[in-house]
């Protein structure tokens, strides 16, 4: 790496001018939904679909596609951030909040810490402290700007932690596994941020 | 727009690659650790993306080799690699 | 910048090649010659310092820092020849795009520009790697082909005929075709040349086909699998899946047919 990077005369890529106080440190706003993707988009049929909340002793609560559809849901409008850089603002969602999932999961008998990590179809992981996916914070989004969720945003459902850099919310995600100590998940354990708090600009492992 | 339109081959990795090898490692030979398919990294899909990149086995999926550079610091995860045979005589790359 | 003289740091081991340098190192090209192609398509024409060769078929990663520390990266395959001096890239304008606008409208002759490479020693291909060679290209995907096309043409005649070649170029229409006079002017029979447009409204007499690439179009085109033919499939990603998948079940040997996906839309 130079020390001084070389500046392309002239470049300065697509961004909005946006107003002061909306855009967290180092993000650039776009209108854009760019697509990332670590792996082929998984196609599970509804009919054999599930999300499951497993519990520290091996309980777990499990919930159908209908199941699912039949909770009580929100419709959440909110900005997000993604850690390469981009932020999209008024994104409209509709889904179903942690807190309603996880107060059934306790109801069953289904415990936890002070930790979660959602696991998704395809293998992808992604940990956040239990404090960020409850309080409101948190959802099961399978609508985006009054739409079933598109497959490569995610669909049928991805976990929506809006507050957190976008790699938190795990596309395609099957479960939250409730644990006592934080374990890394697929970006984390290579260098990724176990909380990504965009306004604090926690990118990577040992951002403050 | 689906994922699998914008993946790529592992030889679109290359640049990542040399930044943990003294060599291109495109034309060695991976065997992957999921179903023991042996190809050339360069032959690998490459899921290329701006956090890092991912190379996944044609035949079984399985990620197996990933890479990803943070400030100070590039990782490689192989955990999906059993061997990696990489010849000697590498012409200019 | 660097002098070209690399320090080799403390501690490291000296594991010197004679080939590439250990360490893949950014460097400043100086933008000699910009060279319109086609109304989407800029050919760059880069001096690149230290510049140590590449192979027909490799890229080059670009870097583009805005003077607020906006960073972009891209990969962008060479259309020149390994014998050729100045290292040539085409870039086609995507309208939505964020960097090929800049490379291929904002960048003059006199700027510098951050490279790193040649890279992709796997989609690559060398005249005494033999042939018979089939070349199929979408769209800008065939600039890398060009860089092969370019290198056969400079063996001699005898090489040349022991190599064969032949190039299958699918375009949109007559007016994206990038490269087609000289293409016009790679000698037969050395090198054939088979073109199709996907979306041309009025059929040009150059052009033999019309339609996507399909097993028919292949069938015609491709070497019998029996000469044990070499394929670099190279274009948007469905093309190349697509064409590859039809080589192999025409016969083709899967070891034989290398892929270079250009992603969604070849760019």
């Amino acid at each position: 790496m130079p020390d001084q990077p070389f500046i392309a005369r002239g470049f300065r890529g697509r961004r909005l001018q946006t107003p002061a106080g909306r855009l967290p440190p180092g993000q650039y706003e776009t209108r854009d939904f760019p697509v990332l993707s670590a792996g082929p988009t998984p196609r599970t049929p509804l009919a054999e679909w599930d999300f499951a909340i497993r519990g520290l002793d091996g309980r777990s609560a499990r919930w159908t596609w209908d199941e699912l559809m039949a909770l009580p849901r929100e419709t959440p409008t909110v900005d997000i951030h993604c850690v390469t850089k981009w932020s999209r603002f008024d994104t409209r969602w509709e889904g179903v909040s942690v807190d309603v999932l996880l107060a059934a999961a306790a109801n069953e008998g289904v415990s936890g810490g002070a930790f979660v990590l959602a696991f998704c179809d395809g293998g992808y992981t992604t940990n956040v402290p239990l404090a960020d996916v409850t309080g409101g914070k948190a959802w099961i989004a399978f609508g985006h700007d009054g739409a079933p969720l598109d497959p490569e945003h995610g669909g049928p459902a991805r976990l929506l932690i809006p507050h957190l850099y976008f790699w938190k919310s795990a596309k395609w995600v099957r479960g939250l596994r409730l644990l006592a100590h934080d374990a890394r998940g697929f970006w984390e354990e290579l260098g990724y941020h176990d909380r990504g708090d965009p306004w604090r600009e926690q990118r990577y492992q040992g951002d403050p | 727009m689906l994922t699998e339109e914008m993946r790529l081959d592992g030889n679109a990795a290359a640049g990542a690659l040399r930044e943990v090898f003294s060599q291109d490692v495109t034309v060695a030979r991976a065997t992957c650790a999921g179903c023991g398919d042996a190809r050339p990294v360069g032959a690998l899909l490459a899921y290329g993306h701006a956090m890092g990149v991912v190379l996944r086995c044609p035949g079984c999926g399985l990620a197996m080799l990933r890479v990803a550079r943070t400030p100070g610091m590039v990782r490689l995860d192989v955990a999906g690699v059993t061997l990696l045979a990489i010849p000697d005589d590498v012409p200019v790359a | 910048m660097s002098s070209g003289i690399r320090a080799i740091p403390e501690g490291v081991p000296d594991v010197a090649r004679r080939t590439a340098p250990a360490r893949l190192e950014w460097r400043v090209a100086t933008v000699v010659a910009v060279r319109d192609e086609t109304p989407r398509a800029r050919t760059l024409v880069l001096d690149v310092p230290d510049w140590p060769g590449h192979r027909a078929g490799q890229h080059v990663d670009v870097r583009l820092v805005a003077e607020d520390g906006y960073q972009a990266q891209r990969s962008y395959s060479i259309a020149s020849a390994p014998e050729e001096r100045t290292v040539a890239l085409t870039v086609e304008r995507l309208d939505d795009g964020e960097v090929s606008p800049y490379l291929a409208g904002e960048l003059r002759a006199g700027d510098g520009l951050e490279v790193r490479g040649p890279i992709g020693g796997w989609f690559a291909w060398d005249v005494h790697d033999g042939g018979p060679l089939l070349l199929v290209a979408g769209g800008s995907g065939v600039v890398p082909l060009m860089a092969m096309l370019r290198h056969h043409a400079h063996a001699d005649a005898a090489r040349r005929a022991r190599v064969p070649v032949r190039l299958l170029y699918s375009a949109r229409t007559a007016a994206d075709v990038i490269y087609r006079d000289e293409l016009a002017r790679f000698a037969a029979p050395a090198v054939g040349i088979v073109y199709t447009l996907t979306r041309e409204t009025t059929p040009v007499d150059w052009a033999q086909h019309h339609r996507r690439i399909d097993r028919a179009m292949l069938d015609a085109v491709a070497w019998p699998a029996a000469d044990a033919p070499l394929a670099f499939v190279c274009g948007p990603t469905p093309l190349v899946e697509s064409v590859a998948a039809l080589l192999v079940a025409i016969g083709h040997d899967p070891a034989r047919v290398r892929t270079e996906r250009f992603g969604p839309t070849g760019g």
